[in-house]
């Protein structure tokens, strides 16, 4: 950390601390904008060139009852000059813009953290609902804890907009856009690209737009001119890869991901899906990609999003279903009908705490269990997990290469921290694309419906409309070749094998686990999939760093798992596995190579690992 | 979108053609099979081509349909054909589709997907074979069996309220509506070839009987000798007549279809009733209240309507206007290649 001194915009000499990186935490009220907020600062951060990390943590209500605790919607950046992996855990800057949010989020501020509170709203009515017996911006001890800017948002966005043409509730929706201009006042950030936006988003509304940049730099002024802190910030650029970048969230990746692969495959791509949180963001995304040739189709229910894809498949289109983990409780009948009539398909599951309902808007990865096994019968097929929110677009074009080259339904599993979550992506070269090859049959001369690629164990797909190769499809078990209905008990037994047998030559056409450390072995092997390979990276990273002898093995193939984990895990004393569920990868693992000296780690909060947590856990065991 | 299929008298396809090389398994006797053929042949009349048939169906005795029919086939899961189906016809709107249901497939495990594919009013053309039980699972009283009925299930009578499919399907806001017979194959014929003519869903209720479970369903109804007398055979734009010397007919008075015999005196009209006052069917009647009423008459006390009550033309199939507003994006903006795919959003470099 170093300090250098920079001329304020007056010709006052203020004083600059130049910061490794910086977390912020926007808290508010469901209707107060803060995801519009953070994804604004965001925005501009990735624009200024910053690695970064993004966590929306928001309400399942949509508008629970104004100044309540369940009603606190937040979104966490953490921003930096070097490569992160993670939000982070506690931030260095939370503004609360009423009381609920601040008691919400207050005991994760860091001692000695910047508070900015809006007073506006701290009356009475608003402290008593957020549980507070007093007002705590009274309460010295309280605040002799934290940098505290309290400032009336409210009547500073009221005295900015007094000339505007909005009325007076359209120019109070502005007052998130004041604090916005504190914090970009704070950590000395350039505002054009912000104002840009703004300009685009609200073209047909200009006054909107104007209102809006008024508020921001209102507040940048506001900080500047009120010398609200004696220090401000810089977080200077990332020393990132060169190229490319745009900022994405997971979700978005899936949907790219998706109709890339149907690019690659020179197959149009279709969506069946019924709206389910966190998943729904990758069918507004494909909704508005016709141009893409993709057809979206809004189902009466799950079932009918998988059943219409699965339709679709088999009428030759590349398919795909979106949902979370009660969706595909109710898709697993349908999934066990794609896996009998040997049909590609694309299941998504972006992951929420479960059981039943759950918590839906926030996340966890305990459905490895039932993407692994939660059919009727033998029903195996390839499971895939993303690491990180960019890292969802690979993943879909890894699911559609396998479902389309084995002829096989792929569960592809993200979860709510990464579909919500973003960070900027360096875009790929499209020569470093998977290729997807794509051949539909169209020769009747010998053509069995189920006769299976010696190689791939695939059976031929054939579109409807192809004169001569008219055959039926279903449920019912296949005689192999000729698929017609079969029940005698060699030919259940070779065809269940069968089944088994294409899921497992899949190992041998996977990628190796991502690894980082030292490949002779050492203490500890910390194994991750899914959402928790940023945390991991952060914890190891801390413990190496300190001398630990610890290394990281990040899975994205869950089902078959890769060949050569054995061999890896064996070179290691101790084997810790961190995982938002109560140890289901553990379990699996345990399973395959029982020899080895496994410890679990759980975490089923809704709310992601920390590196902190992963540093401990390391510790503890090898410190 | 209308089925591009034009019937093509050249390729002189026969029944037979349609019929695959499985041995059919329905149980001898069973009504199933009069409906096969009269599919068979009303696509041999037609000439579809062979390959551009999709049988979509779910599970029940019905849904085997798509194993004896030389055409592309899948056979899906309990009550899901009309989802699966509409995924078919969404993917490749110029295939003429099919969906083979029951009454407990459509109506009581996949009610949920019959009434959304009828109000979106996808290009399927739906067979229900309403046989008023369920066979494959060996005689449970199913969601059209009457009420009172024994079955292994309802020892004591079922207290169930039957559906009547057809009010179901207006009620879905259905464009074509009609009624067959198992046994009553040149008019089912007729259904069948106005069904593939049909732009929407076309929904076609079959009466058939299952005489292993269900014997004599609809005996009261369709026996040769009295048939005439209790079945009112609905065409558009001719009255709705019945009886063998056609002397009987539907009137509308007091909101409501009344049967009446030509000559007799009707309390509602205060006078005799004539040939005029018989009600002249309008088949293509955007308001569906007179099909509706049609499905209200008391079966076994009023003539049991057979034909197609409806057949609305204009409404776009849901894969037509799917397909249009695809081609309308895509005119305007072209697709794009991967990498501007990829760079199509707010980018930096570094």
């Amino acid at each position: 950390m170093t300090s250098v001194e920079s001329p304020g915009s007056q010709g006052l000499k203020k004083e600059v601390e130049v910061l490794d990186e910086a977390i912020i935490r926007f808290a508010g009220d469901s209707g107060d904008g803060m995801q519009l907020t953070g994804t604004q600062f965001t925005n501009t951060a990735a624009l200024l060139g910053n690695d970064l990390a993004t966590f929306p943590d928001y309400p399942a209500e949509i508008r629970a009852p104004i100044g309540t605790l369940a009603g606190v919607s937040a979104f966490q950046i953490r921003f930096s000059n070097f490569d992160i992996h993670t939000p982070g855990h506690r931030p260095d800057v939370l503004v609360a813009m009423n009381p609920a949010s601040l008691a919400v989020h207050i005991d994760d501020l860091k001692v000695g953290g910047v508070l900015l509170v809006n007073t506006a709203v701290f009356r009475k009515r608003e402290i008593q609902m957020a549980g507070f017996e007093k007002n705590p911006l009274e309460d010295e001890a309280f605040l002799g804890h934290y940098r505290v800017i309290q400032v009336d948002l409210n009547q500073l966005t009221k005295e900015t907009l007094k000339d505007s043409p909005l009325d007076s509730r359209s120019q109070m929706r502005c007052k998130n856009m004041a604090a916005l201009g504190i914090l970009f006042w704070l950590y000395n950030r350039d505002m054009e690209s912000t104002f840009d936006e703004i300009n685009t988003k609200f073209g047909k509304k200009p006054d909107v737009a104007e209102a809006n940049i008024k508020v921001i730099k209102a507040g940048y002024n506001y900080g500047e001119t009120a010398e609200l802190l004696q220090h401000t910030y810089k977080v200077e650029k990332a020393d990132l890869p060169k190229g490319t970048y745009r900022n994405i969230s997971g979700n978005n990746a899936t949907a790219y991901g998706c109709v890339v692969a149907s690019k690659l495959a020179g197959v149009s791509l279709f969506l069946g899906s019924y709206p389910i949180t966190p998943a729904s963001d990758i069918l507004h995304t494909l909704s508005g990609m016709k141009q893409d040739d993709v057809i979206t189709f809004q189902a009466e229910d799950e079932i009918a999003g998988i059943c219409s894809a699965i339709g679709a498949s088999f009428a030759g289109r590349l398919a795909m279903t979106t949902t979370s983990g009660p969706g595909v409780a109710l898709k697993s009948e349908a999934i066990g009908l794609a896996v009998m009539t040997e049909l590609p398909l694309v299941i998504v599951n972006v992951q929420r705490g479960g059981p039943s309902t759950g918590l839906p808007t926030k996340t966890e990865q305990a459905d490895l269990f039932q993407a692994l096994y939660g059919r009727n019968g033998e029903c195996p097929m390839p499971v895939l997990a993303a690491a990180t929110p960019s890292d969802c677009f690979d993943m879909a074009i890894e699911a559609f290469r396998i479902a389309t080259k084995y002829m096989i339904p792929v569960m592809l599993l993200t979860d709510g921290y990464l579909g919500n979550g973003s960070e900027p992506w360096l875009l790929p070269n499209v020569e470093d694309l998977p290729e997807i090859k794509v051949e539909f049959r169209t020769d009747p001369e010998g053509f069995l419906p189920y006769a299976h690629d010696e190689k791939t164990l695939a059976r031929p797909w054939v579109k409807p409309g192809t004169p001569g190769l008219e055959h039926r499809i279903g449920g019912l078990e296949k005689a192999d070749g000729t698929g017609n209905v079969e029940y005698s008990p060699d030919n259940h037994f070779h065809m269940t094998k069968l089944r088994q047998a294409r899921v497992d030559i899949i190992a041998d056409d996977i990628a190796e686990p991502a690894f980082m450390g030292d490949r002779d072995g050492g203490d500890l092997l910390v194994v991750g999939w899914g959402s928790t390979y940023g945390a991991i990276c952060g914890g190891v990273n801390l413990a190496r760093k300190e001398g630990l002898k610890v290394s990281q093995l990040h899975l994205r193939h869950l089902n078959p798992l890769h060949k050569s984990l054995a061999g890896t895990f064996s070179k290691f004393k101790q084997i810790l596995i961190p995982e938002m569920n109560m140890g289901q990868l553990y379990t699996v693992l345990r399973s395959e190579m029982p020899a080895m000296n496994m410890v679990k780690m759980s975490k089923v909060m809704g709310r992601p690992f920390y590196n902190d947590e992963i540093h401990a856990k390391i510790q503890e065991m090898i410190g | 979108m209308t089925t591009t299929t034009k019937p093509d008298p050249e390729q002189k396809l026969k029944a037979k053609d349609y019929a695959s090389d499985q041995e059919v398994k329905w149980c001898p006797g069973c009504g199933d099979y009069g409906i096969l053929k009269s599919v068979q042949k009303a696509f041999a009349d037609m000439g579809i081509p062979k390959h551009e048939v999709a049988v979509i169906s779910g599970i029940g005795c019905s849904s085997r349909f798509p194993y004896y029919m030389d055409t592309y086939g899948f056979h899906s899961i309990h009550g899901r054909a009309p989802a699966v189906a509409s995924g078919v016809k969404l993917a490749n709107p110029k295939l003429s589709v099919w969906v083979a249901t029951g009454d407990g497939d459509a109506l009581s495990i996949g009610g949920n997907h019959f009434i959304h594919m009828i109000r979106r009013n996808v290009g399927l053309k739906v067979l229900l074979f309403n046989n008023r039980i369920y066979g494959l699972t060996k005689g449970q009283y199913s969601p059209t069996s009457e009420q009172g009925k024994v079955t292994r299930s309802t020892p004591d009578g079922s207290v169930d309220t039957p559906f009547k499919p057809l009010a179901l399907a207006l009620g879905s806001q259905a464009t074509f509506v009609a009624r067959g017979f198992d046994i009553m194959s040149p008019h089912l014929q007729t259904i069948i070839r106005e069904a593939q003519a049909h732009e929407g869903t076309a929904f076609i209720e079959v009466y058939q009987n299952c005489n292993i479970f269900n014997d004599h369903a609809y005996d009261s109804i369709v026996e040769k000798k009295i048939r005439d007398d209790m079945l009112v055979h609905v065409e558009h734009g001719k009255p709705l007549l019945y009886g063998k010397d056609l002397d009987k007919g539907l009137i509308w008075t007091c909101n409501t279809l009344t049967a009446v015999k030509i000559g007799d005196f009707d309390e509602d009209l205060g006078r005799e009733v004539t040939l005029e006052d018989i009600v002249v069917w309008d088949a293509k009647d955007p308001n569906p209240t007179l099909a509706f009423g049609l499905t209200q008459l008391r079966e076994g006390i009023d003539p049991t309507p057979i034909g197609v009550l409806r057949a609305i033309e204009g409404p776009k199939s849901y894969d037509t206007m799917v397909h249009e507003q695809l081609a309308q994006v895509q005119a305007k903006k072209p697709a794009r290649s991967i990498e501007e795919l990829l760079h199509s959003g707010k980018t930096w470099q570094v």
